[in-house]
């Protein structure tokens, strides 16, 4: 089983690398999508299969894997755009910082005062690489899109945390957290929808007019 | 030690009946008369309904506590009310009396908008919210009330929207009362994390602490009390704020809203463990210096009303001298001299409450009459406003300590503490206490010049404008409010061992076991000195109405100067009266700014001469120093860069930050 997790958590930061290092926005909205169903798996190989681990599995895929990035392609559509342009710092620079942030939370995560069984998982550094990279996009991009994939990344980072505490964490807590995750990508689609009806553009920085 | 569980609830009432004055006018819309009754009449039965209680409390000495019902919250609105609280509750139910009749004919009825009810709004919240001040049993109710306090009063400040001066004072005076809040915070929660309770019953633990940590308090109460109460140099909001608010509310603000901050220093006072020598000698050298600068400034004010300010400013000087005196002599092993100061202190009070505000309300009156304060429009007025004239000139007195009036009684308090410690002390400390009384000599005798200066002036010689005179006298409603304060201050003055035999109480809480300040020394206050005191009113009275029957002679010119038709445009004017003592006694400190005409051409151009008097301490080091923060302020307003990009990595970064510091500490 741990080679399984392992390997999925591998995988999951090598998507965050993808993430950062491509323009596409279709590509980055179908990786963000695959990285939500690879991490919906977690739960079943961790605790087994039960009905705790299947609900949370079965909702999680649905929304992360089907429901959000459903909403997300209708929201390009609507608006027009395939491409993340000039970001406010460049790819090969974020690739570099997101395998910096990595290599930290690795180190990091040595240091932490863990329980014995998390010791030598992925679990602990995964999770911060992918905060991380999560608070990257939401800090180097541009458009409105592009940001709500890094909340959207940043929120998986989250789900492995969580995962590590699911024996604790009720499942109320857990559909509580992907319901709210399913409001904010709607509220957020809306929102796009206004500031490019408004600006004929959905970069954030023309949001910068409402200071004060 | 008789019980009357009605003296407190009758309090209470008081309160909630300023409550009701202060919510049922704006329940009445647009009948702006009906909300200006409404309004008054809370207020004046607040205040019928406290005075009896205060009284009682202060004649039995009893304390009474009361915790209202207010389930939920976890917290206790407890009010207490002890001989001290109700020494300040006193002139504060009866000048909430005074002023509000007052304002019922001063202040005029605007045809729109809510301008009676949003005045007597603020006006009843202001009285609700001293009465809570000085009856909080808790340093939560006492915060929450002084906040609204505070904030009821700036909204009096800025009554006239309009008046752009208003707003600027208004402006002053709420950042200076905040910064005051602020240490005051600080003050009670040093409190709370040492007591465990906010209870002030519970502070006695402080009674404990080292002599440094009391100092700490100290340090917190003098600067968060000192600036509400226009201790020198933290004064620099009060002249503007007394000259702009409407004078009712002057007359409130410098009568009893700033004894609140000396009660509340003197109520921490009694929570301390005895403080070193040299802080009550801090405070006595802060009042002194404090009454010299005002009474100084207040000699050079064009402003009727900043003048009287600025004398606030000066008798402030004169409590603190003898708090501090008591704080000192206590210390240093004079109990007699400290037991006469803190009496002369604690009479000051009272008498400063109601001089100060019968001068207000009469300078209110003169502005009324005239539609002006500059001194120098004014003069002519004893003829055509007698009853208010007489008033003014029963405050001047009082104010400039002359006999048969309030305020001789507790300087010369001050004066023989002082005196009797000099005596009794040896070397450099009786040189101390020679110098205090010499310098109290000095302001008595500068308060002399403000004050003949400002009465002379307005109320002496012709009408120097069109203004003066064309004024009117008063409406008797008017003239009743200034009369009860004026009868308060002879009664004092002709009978001064009952408001002494009034002090006992609260002095046995502030200095428990001090001797009788009539024991200490023999003081001349018997019934010889009433019947004296009496048959000089008594003359006085029959002269002014002797003077009164006599036909006016026709005015004739005395000395016209080689001018052969001599005009009022010649007569002293106020800059002219105090320009001696301006540019011959005081120093560079205090000197108005002046814009001189150009030098005389060859043709005649226009010129200008202006004089601006802006308060030195202001000008020089607060202005500064909030214009250098103000800088830095904007330095830092680049962090707002208005890009949401740039908030997350701040956020991110105090993450990282956090994390950081939790895993390597």
């Amino acid at each position: 089983m741990t080679n399984v997790t392992s390997s999925l958590l591998l995988a999951v930061i090598l998507l965050n690398f993808f993430i950062l290092g491509t323009s596409r926005l279709g590509a980055c909205i179908r990786v963000v999508a695959l990285q939500g169903a690879l991490l919906s798996l977690l739960p079943l190989f961790l605790y087994g299969v039960n009905i705790h681990s299947l609900l949370l599995s079965a909702g999680a895929l649905l929304l992360k894997g089907w429901i959000i990035p459903w909403l997300l392609f209708r929201a390009i559509r609507q608006v027009k755009i395939r491409r993340e342009i000039e970001p406010r710092i460049g790819y090969i620079t974020s690739l570099m910082l997101g395998a910096l942030t990595t290599a930290i939370a690795f180190i990091f995560a040595d240091r932490l005062p863990l329980q014995p069984e998390h010791m030598q998982s992925l679990f602990i550094p995964a999770a911060l690489s992918t905060l991380a990279a999560g608070f990257l996009m939401l800090i180097t991009r541009r458009k409105a899109i592009t940001q709500v994939l890094g909340y959207l990344i940043f929120e998986n980072g989250i789900f492995i945390f969580g995962v590590l505490l699911t024996e604790a964490m009720p499942l109320m807590v857990e559909t509580g957290v992907l319901l709210d995750l399913l409001v904010a990508i709607f509220v957020m689609g809306i929102v796009m929808n206004h500031i490019n009806r408004e600006y004929s553009s959905i970069n954030t920085e023309h949001l910068c007019l409402l200071k004060e | 030690m008789p019980t009357s569980p009605s003296a407190i609830h009758l309090v209470l009432l008081a309160i909630l009946l300023f409550f009701a004055g202060a919510v049922l006018p704006m329940a009445c819309g647009r009948r702006q008369r009906l909300a200006h009754v409404m309004g008054m009449a809370g207020a004046l039965a607040g205040a019928l309904a406290g005075l009896p209680a205060a009284l009682l409390f202060l004649l039995t000495g009893q304390t009474e506590h009361v915790q209202p019902v207010w389930p939920g919250t976890g917290l206790q609105f407890a009010l207490s009310v002890d001989a001290l609280a109700a020494f300040f509750l006193l002139p504060v139910f009866l000048l909430v009396f005074c002023c509000a009749l007052y304002a019922h004919r001063y202040l005029d009825l605007p045809s729109r908008g809510g301008r009676a009810a949003r005045h007597w709004f603020f006006f009843n919240v202001l009285a609700a919210s001293m009465a809570l001040v000085v009856g909080a049993a808790n340093s939560f109710v006492f915060l929450v009330a002084w906040e609204v306090m505070s904030l009821s009063s700036f909204f009096l400040v800025v009554h006239d929207l309009g008046d752009e001066q208003a707003r600027r004072a208004g402006w002053l005076y709420l950042v200076a009362t905040h910064l005051g809040t602020a240490f005051l915070f600080g003050l009670f929660l040093a409190e709370y994390r040492l007591a465990g309770s906010l209870d002030f019953s519970s502070f006695e633990v402080l009674r404990g602490l080292p002599p440094s940590g009391a100092l700490v308090f100290f340090a917190l109460a003098l600067i968060g009390f000192g600036t509400k109460a226009g201790m020198f140099p933290l004064h620099c909001w009060l002249p503007e704020a007394h000259a702009a608010a409407p004078s009712h509310v002057s007359a409130l603000m410098s009568g009893v809203m700033i004894k609140t901050a000396l009660y509340g220093l003197l109520r921490i006072c009694t929570f301390l463990p005895p403080l070193p020598a040299w802080c009550g000698l801090l405070l006595a050298g802060l009042g002194i210096s404090g009454s010299l600068y005002g009474i100084a400034l207040a000699a050079l004010q064009p402003d009727l009303k900043k003048s009287l300010a600025y004398s606030t400013v000066e008798n402030i000087g004169i409590i603190l001298l003898g708090i501090g005196l008591w704080l000192y002599c206590g210390a240093t092993g004079h109990p007699g001299a400290a037991a006469l100061c803190l009496a002369g202190a604690l009479l000051h009070v009272w008498n400063h409450a109601l001089f100060k505000s019968l001068l207000f309300l009469g300078a209110g009156s003169i502005l009324h009459a005239t539609g002006t304060r500059t001194i120098s429009k004014l003069g002519g007025l004893l003829r055509r406003m007698p009853v208010t004239g007489i008033l003014l000139l029963a405050g001047g007195a009082a104010i400039a300590a002359l006999p048969p009036l309030n305020g001789f009684v507790s300087e010369l308090l001050i004066y023989l503490g002082l005196i009797k410690a000099g005596l009794a002390a040896a070397g450099g400390q009786a040189f101390v206490f020679m110098l205090f009384a010499a310098l109290l000599a000095l302001t008595g005798g500068m308060v002399l010049l403000a004050v003949t200066r400002l009465l002379g002036i307005t109320l002496g010689g012709e009408p120097l404008s069109e203004m003066s005179a064309r004024a009117h006298e008063s409406s008797p409603s008017m003239l009743a409010a200034m009369a009860i304060p004026a009868l308060v201050c002879l009664g004092i003055g002709i009978a001064p061992q009952v408001p002494l035999a009034l002090l006992a109480k609260p002095m046995a809480i502030l200095a428990p076991g001090s001797p009788n300040p009539a024991a200490v020394i023999p003081l001349p206050f018997n019934a010889d000195w009433s019947l004296v005191a009496l048959l000089l009113t008594a003359i006085t009275v029959f002269g002014l109405f002797l003077r009164r029957r006599s036909r006016p002679q026709p005015g004739q010119t005395t000395w016209g100067c080689g001018f052969s038709r001599p005009s009022a445009r010649m007569a002293y004017t106020a800059g002219g009266y105090s320009q001696f003592a301006q540019d011959e006694i005081y120093g560079r400190g205090p000197q108005p700014k002046v814009e001189q005409p150009d030098r005389l051409g060859f043709f005649p151009a226009l010129r200008r001469f202006h004089r601006e008097f802006r308060d030195p301490v202001l000008a020089r080091w607060f202005s500064p120093l909030f214009i250098r923060c103000a800088g830095l302020a904007h330095t830092c307003h680049r962090l707002q860069a208005g890009q949401m990009n740039i908030y997350l990595t701040y956020i991110f970064l105090a993450t990282v930050l956090l994390l950081g510091w939790s895993f390597l500490w």
